[in-house]
């Protein structure tokens, strides 16, 4: 049951394969969304009489709309060379969570009613009817899939259990079984704007207080302009950038950056918020509703260009979906990528040589970096394929004297999750996360062990959060994982800054 | 008699093989994908995403990278396969084309190719914990299949030896809709009822990977969502 990471696995190295211990999490559920969480993103209530009928004409209206469904469904071989890819097999060793075994509980319902083969020989390929039973082991094991497209990568088709879990989730939103953590927060977003609830003026004194303390740090007035209509770039940034450590950092690095770029930015009130909770549940319709606040603050505000903070999923609807779902971008300056992402500003920034950079300022660190799954997978970064990898590590390189890269087959397009994404990132699945993450665990213990690293940096909001949480589990301080823009805000030296040119030994505090 | 039961056969293989595919695959690109899911770093160009599929259809390059005995079995398995099929052509063909001419030796080994890699592969469903618990019914019956084709062919090749002038102008009948004689040899008998099995069960089964590795989103997408709108009619309806 519910071990609180107690009995997390002694991986021998991190891609460990595990014995299967059947069952081991199948008492692993996150909590059921109410009937208002339901409502708020367009939901029946609670669990409907006739579910099963809906659950079946919904699966059928996704075969016909998404392609990806259809074929991955239909095209598996059962070969098994994606069983041992997913971190949560790795970390609990139960076998449905091995990606093939976690798209059959639904295929097997497919099969049963969609295809010749599972009408009339059910229990030859292993279909099955669609029961009560069925539905809440969905439940539980469409919830131990943090959609990171892991398996993606090593099928010979690219079948993605992401795309599986997604639907299986919407399925089950339209029955009445929702999640309370995603559908919550995709309500408040819809109602508010941001996934905490922020409001206007909250926000505003929350940006006051950053630009007080940046000017106390570095005495040199920094703007975090809210609402400012005609600013030339509207940041999008997820909302845990506003209040949890070590996003905040991150922050304040991208708001150097544009100061000393010199260019003009706002954030918006009505759009502050760059994650989108609508890609974890597979609803086209919810994530297109939270794009379309994008779109209208961008309206409104009249700026002419579109920057992402570091956000993994929001990364990935933004350069992967913003333009279908919220496109034409047309009003905006088309010599910019459209929408483009802080790394690749501030990579083009250091390529330009306007930013100024101490990077003995972080050597009390030595750095790797984690690739999260979204931003590795699932999206892009600069003109190359692969510039996803490059970019940051470019500017970590720049902004750190020591870094060192974890094993290849941990990294880059095969990195593992946190633990914490696709919608998990909630307390009652602590376990689950705990286990889940003790693959990257390990590896980042085998390069602190080789090149004594120290800290890790990434660009997403989940993987922060989720890392702040598991780390100490794993012989890490809570503050081990920080921002990419941290680094970035640690070095950088602002012009005018106090000690500029000079070397002064209060560096020390700079995190 | 024996060649009107197998004409049956083979047309009605031929016909379900024929159109149940063209059916699937009517479907599969019928049905819009509605977002960008390329599994990147992805091809920028058509160009590249051809080149991305040739290396995944030919040397199925993922699989490479992800579990290198069931990249061995399984590409023993199929390259075997398709030179068996080449080699097959000469049944059907009169003059035989150069090419298939050129693959006849090459044909011959391959059949011990399709056995070491069916071998292999139906191994590790018995011997691999993780598949073992993963492989259906269906799944061995599938190996069973193939396997039984391939021994049967063998047979008639190495061991008892066919009256082949005979069967060729059979399937040269078959192809002019005349029905002509058919040697009544059992293990050809068994031989090309399997082969009808297949034909027949193909477009039902998890064969539709061969044509449904053509249609995955995550490989068949050129990664330039930024650059060019992608918009299924579906979503499009949404906007106004
Ligand atoms: C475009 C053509 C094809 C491609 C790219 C392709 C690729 C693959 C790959 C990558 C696998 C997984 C690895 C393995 O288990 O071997 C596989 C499995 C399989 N293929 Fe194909 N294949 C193609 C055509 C065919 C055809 C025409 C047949 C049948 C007669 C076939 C029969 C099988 C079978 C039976 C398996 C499962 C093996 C097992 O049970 O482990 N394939 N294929
Ligand atoms: S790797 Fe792909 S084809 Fe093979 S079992 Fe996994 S999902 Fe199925
Ligand atoms: S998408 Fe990631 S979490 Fe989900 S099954 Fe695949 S590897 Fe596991």
């Amino acid at each position: 049951m519910a071990a609180d990471g107690n009995d997390i696995p002694q991986l021998a190295h991190p891609l460990e394969i595990p014995k299967l211990k059947c069952g081991a999490m199948a008492e692993s559920s996150p909590y059921v969304a109410s009937p208002d969480h339901q409502a708020g993103v367009g939901f029946p209530g609670e669990l409907l009489p006739d579910w099963k009928e809906r659950a079946l004409a919904k699966m059928k209206e996704l075969a016909q709309k998404n392609r990806a469904f259809r074929v991955y469904l239909d095209t598996c071989v059962k070969c098994g060379a994606c069983t041992d890819k997913c971190h949560y097999f790795i970390g609990t060793g139960d076998p449905k969570n091995m990606p093939v075994a976690r798209q059959d509980l639904l295929r097997s319902v497919y099969r049963r009613y969609f295809t010749f083969a599972g009408k009339h020989f059910p229990k030859l390929v292993g279909a099955r009817d669609l029961t009560e039973a069925v539905l809440d082991e969905w439940y539980s094991y469409y919830h131990q899939c943090s959609q990171c497209r892991r398996c993606s990568v090593f099928c010979p088709y690219g079948i993605d259990t992401a795309e599986i879990s997604m639907a299986a989730r919407e399925i089950m939103d339209v029955v009445g079984k929702g999640q309370k953590y995603c559908n919550e927060i995709i309500g408040k977003v819809h109602k508010i704007g941001n996934n905490l609830g922020l409001q206007e003026k909250a926000l505003r004194a929350t940006l006051e207080d950053f630009e007080e303390e940046l000017e106390e740090d570095t005495g040199v007035s920094v703007r975090l302009p809210l609402d400012e209509k005609g600013a030339d770039i509207l940041l999008i940034t997820p909302s845990a950038d506003f209040f949890a450590e070590p996003h905040i950092d991150g922050f304040l690095g991208y708001a150097k950056v544009f100061h000393e770029a010199g260019v003009s930015w706002t954030i918006s009130s009505y759009a502050s918020e760059a994650a989108n909770f609508g890609l974890f549940i597979g609803s086209y319709e919810n994530m297109r509703e939270v794009s379309l606040r994008i779109r209208k603050a961008a309206q409104d505000l009249g700026v002419k260009r579109i920057i992402f903070g570091e956000c993994g999923h929001a990364w990935r609807v933004a350069y992967s979906f913003l333009n279908t779902l919220a496109g034409p971008w047309d009003f905006l300056d088309q010599n910019y990528p459209i929408p483009q992402h802080i790394c690749e500003f501030t990579w083009n920034e250091i390529q330009k040589g306007t930013l100024k950079f101490d990077p003995s300022q972080n050597d009390h660190i030595k750095l790797t970096f984690h690739d999260s799954c979204n931003v590795a997978r699932a999206s892009g970064m600069g003109n190359e394929a692969g510039g996803q990898f490059e970019i940051p590590r470019n500017i970590l390189k720049t902004v750190c004297n020591n870094f060192h890269d974890m094993p290849r087959d941990t990294i880059m397009e095969s990195t593992l999750c946190c633990g914490g994404g696709g919608g998990l990132l909630t307390d009652e699945l602590m376990d689950l996360r705990t286990k889940g993450a003790s693959p990257r665990m390990k590896a980042l213990q085998e390069t602190t062990e080789e090149h004594g690293v120290t800290h890790m940096a990434a660009i997403c909001a989940i993987c922060k959060t989720q890392f702040a949480k598991v780390m100490p589990k794993f012989g890490y301080d809570m503050d081990s994982i920080v921002s990419v823009h941290q680094m970035v805000s640690n070095a950088i030296i602002l012009t005018g800054q106090d000690g500029d040119d000079e070397e002064e030994g209060d560096g020390e505090d700079a995190a | 008699m024996l060649g009107y039961i197998y004409a049956i056969l083979f047309y009605a293989a031929t016909a379900i093989l024929v159109v149940g595919l063209a059916w699937k695959i009517w479907i599969y690109a019928r049905t819009p994908a509605p977002l960008k899911i390329p599994t990147t770093p992805a091809p920028k160009t058509r160009g590249g995403v051809v080149l991305r599929m040739f290396r995944e259809v030919v040397f199925f390059e993922s699989l490479y990278k992800s579990n290198k005995w069931i990249w061995l079995f399984g590409w023993t398995f199929h390259m075997g396969m398709w030179l068996v099929l080449i080699r097959h052509l000469r049944y059907f063909t009169q003059p035989v084309w150069w090419w298939v001419e050129i693959a006849q030796p090459f044909g011959t080994y391959a059949a011990f190719a399709m056995l070491i890699g069916l071998g292999g592969l139906w191994a590790r469903r018995v011997l691999v914990e993780r598949i073992k618990y993963i492989t259906n019914p269906s799944d061995h019956l599938m190996l069973g299949l193939l396997m039984g084709i391939v021994l049967s062919g063998m047979m008639m090749r190495f061991v008892t030896r066919t009256d082949i002038i005979a069967v060729k102008s059979y399937m040269l009948g078959l192809l002019r809709l005349e029905v002509g004689y058919m040697p009544a040899d059992p293990v050809l008998m068994l031989h090309l009822l399997l082969v009808a099995t297949l034909m027949i069960v193909f477009p039902i089964s998890k064969l539709l990977h061969a044509p449904g590795v053509f249609f995955s989103p995550t490989r068949n997408q050129v990664d330039n969502p930024r650059e060019k709108r992608h918009i299924a009619p579906w979503a499009a309806k949404l906007e106004n």
